[in-house]
């Protein structure tokens, strides 16, 4: 079992990486064309304008400097300020944030309800029919970008068959849910699949492990040496690919929300990307960071109880 | 990374599949390839041209895939946009397969403060959401293909160098290693004609599917308006112009997804098989 002091190391160890993100969001806004000053102002400030927002920021500090500030700001909750809509950056993620994690969170629970059963049906009844026609159904989702996915799915399920609402968030979770369930299995499609191939592997590998062999001589009925042998075994490598893919579902969240005009961080993002508005994207990139950071953090001690050689 | 035989592995009929993946995936990255440097042979009309007479036509004997909303032939410009998105599996993964195995390989090898450092770096760059990061770089250096190559290149290098890496720590315990070092080969005889070639496999395998996932990426920019730029003929471009139409015209946004599944398929096929041909010598 995972110990406390193992625990707050493995809390310790995400600050270097916190400090590399802010590091690495600091270098893109350095790379922008133009100074943020002329990006802020646009074609109307002239030169004290620039100047005078060039001290506000700190731009006329030399670059170390500069990038104390900047995490001081960061470390106080301040992210900026959106040049098209004027709110504070911090606020405006706070107000769509809560979207964009329900949106994965639903995405991730549809992906292993759909990969842990089907997983095991191929792996149980691999080189058959049931196996290859999984096996092919998921191998289309992996090639399948998710932003056709997600045409494909809204064009069937929501205009033809009038199942689901064509876009947008509702009002009460209940709303909420059912708004977002398409544009969730959309993301889950190719995660599920990911999933689903890895998990297979290690299911038959394990079943072909002496300990399982072992359950099974002893006499302990099947479903039990499936559930308390097999899975958990399985499973391991299974959770730390779920959590490496996290990065990938938040990303697949930004194209996701496009297509279904669900009103989270990644439309926000696009949006801001078309507006130009450079002090939301940089507050939106490391928010996401963060958050994929903290997932990681919590794959890590998900692992480690599961699988006690993992916390050493 | 212990080769551990798995004794079922050889009763799983799936063990014969490496033969016909291997061919379904030689076949279809052939095809896709000649489509790409030949796309005026194939192609049955001119990608460019209107055709105001046949505005939205489904798919017929002399339109296969039917027409767009300015009456171009969508079997054409899906052919003619191999050229764009093969270009874009290739290019976008040159710089990191290089540049990351050379840093991988001398960072395995030599280990230190420069593996500490990469460590980080490697935390830190798997932390960010990739996708985000691109879209972010290219937001900042303007939309386009050459940016996205860029900012693909600035971090996909890390993926090749981390599989490098522990492989090449891998290699450094085995025998064949420590015999160069006691005939006193130096260090670059020793990395790049001794561990670099049985340390590859993975990095190879891993190069397949991450030339299938360039193509979903560049797909994906192409659709947000961030990647290629109309009236270019791109599948993500194709089907950003088709969604609009796709409860009246399904066949200007279901064809280029096809080319898209087909060639990542032909991809994910051929990595497969590679990777199962790599397995038995390890």
């Amino acid at each position: 079992m995972l110990s406390l002091r193992d625990l707050l190391n493995r809390m310790l160890q995400i600050i270097p990486t916190l400090i590399m993100i802010m590091a690495a969001v600091f270098i893109i806004v350095r790379l922008l064309p133009g100074d943020p000053a002329s990006a802020i102002l646009g074609d109307r400030g002239s030169a004290e304008d620039v100047a005078r927002i060039n001290t506000q920021l700190g731009l006329d500090q030399p670059i170390p400097v500069q990038f104390l500030y900047f995490v001081d700001r960061v470390l106080h909750g301040d992210l900026g300020t959106s040049i098209t809509l004027g709110v504070p950056v911090a606020q405006l993620i706070l107000e769509r944030l809560p979207v964009t994690l329900l949106l994965t969170a639903m995405a991730a629970l549809l992906a292993v309800v759909a990969a842990i059963p089907l997983a095991f049906l191929a792996a149980i009844r691999r080189g058959r029919g049931v196996d290859l026609t999984i096996g092919a159904f998921f191998q289309v989702g992996l090639s399948m970008p998710v932003f056709y996915t997600g045409i494909v799915f809204l064009t069937i399920f929501g205009a033809g068959l009038r199942w689901f609402p064509i876009g947008g968030y509702g009002d009460g979770l209940g709303e909420h849910l059912y708004h977002l369930f398409l544009p969730a299995l959309t993301l889950a499609f190719s995660l599920s699949a990911v999933l689903m191939r890895n998990l297979r592997a290690s299911i038959i590998d394990v079943l072909n492990a002496d300990y399982v062999d072992f359950a099974r001589s002893k006499g302990l009925a099947p479903r039990l040496v499936l559930l308390r042998h097999v899975l958990r075994n399985a499973l391991v490598s299974t959770v730390t690919l779920f959590g490496l893919s996290v990065g990938t579902l938040v990303g697949g969240a930004v194209i996701t929300e496009t297509v279904f005009a669900v009103p989270g961080v990644g439309r926000l993002m696009i949006e801001s990307i078309y507006g130009r508005d450079y002090p939301v994207v940089q507050g939106l990139a490391m928010t996401l960071a963060v958050v994929v950071s903290l997932v990681f953090l919590l794959v890590d001690i998900v692992q480690a109880m599961l699988d006690p050689r993992v916390s050493r | 990374m212990t080769a551990v035989p798995t004794s079922g592995a050889a009763a799983d009929p799936r063990r014969r599949r490496p033969a016909i993946g291997l061919i379904a995936g030689l076949v279809i990255l052939g095809l896709s390839l000649l489509t790409a440097f030949l796309p005026g042979l194939v192609a049955p009309h001119d990608p460019l041209s209107f055709d105001y007479k046949a505005i939205l036509h489904g798919p017929s004997l002399v339109h296969p895939f039917g027409t767009d909303n300015f009456g171009r032939d969508m079997l054409s410009r899906v052919i003619w946009a191999y050229r764009i998105d093969m270009q874009i599996a290739v290019f976008t993964t040159l710089f990191p397969i290089l540049f990351g195995t050379m840093v991988g390989a001398l960072v395995g090898f030599y280990d230190g403060i420069a593996a500490q450092i990469f460590g980080r770096i490697v935390d830190a760059v798997i932390t960010f959401p990739f996708i985000v990061l691109v879209i972010a770089i290219v937001a900042v250096l303007g939309p386009g293909l050459g940016n996205m190559y860029i900012a693909v290149g600035m971090v996909g290098w890390v993926f090749y160098a981390r599989l490098i890496a522990a492989e090449m720590r891998v290699q450094m315990r085995l025998d064949y290693a420590a015999a160069g070092r006691v005939l006193g080969y130096g260090d670059v005889r020793i990395i790049v004609r001794h561990l670099l070639p049985n340390a590859i496999g993975p990095v190879l395998v891993y190069w397949m599917t991450d030339m299938a996932l360039s193509i979903l990426l560049g797909s994906a920019l192409g659709y947000l308006g961030l990647g290629a730029r109309p009236p270019a003929a791109e599948w993500g471009v194709l089907i950003a112009d088709g969604k609009n139409f796709m409860t009246t015209a399904w066949w200007m946004t279901i064809f280029p997804g096809v080319a898209i599944v087909l060639t990542g398929l032909g991809f994910s096929l051929l990595g497969d098989a590679v990777a199962e041909l790599l397995r038995p010598r390890r």
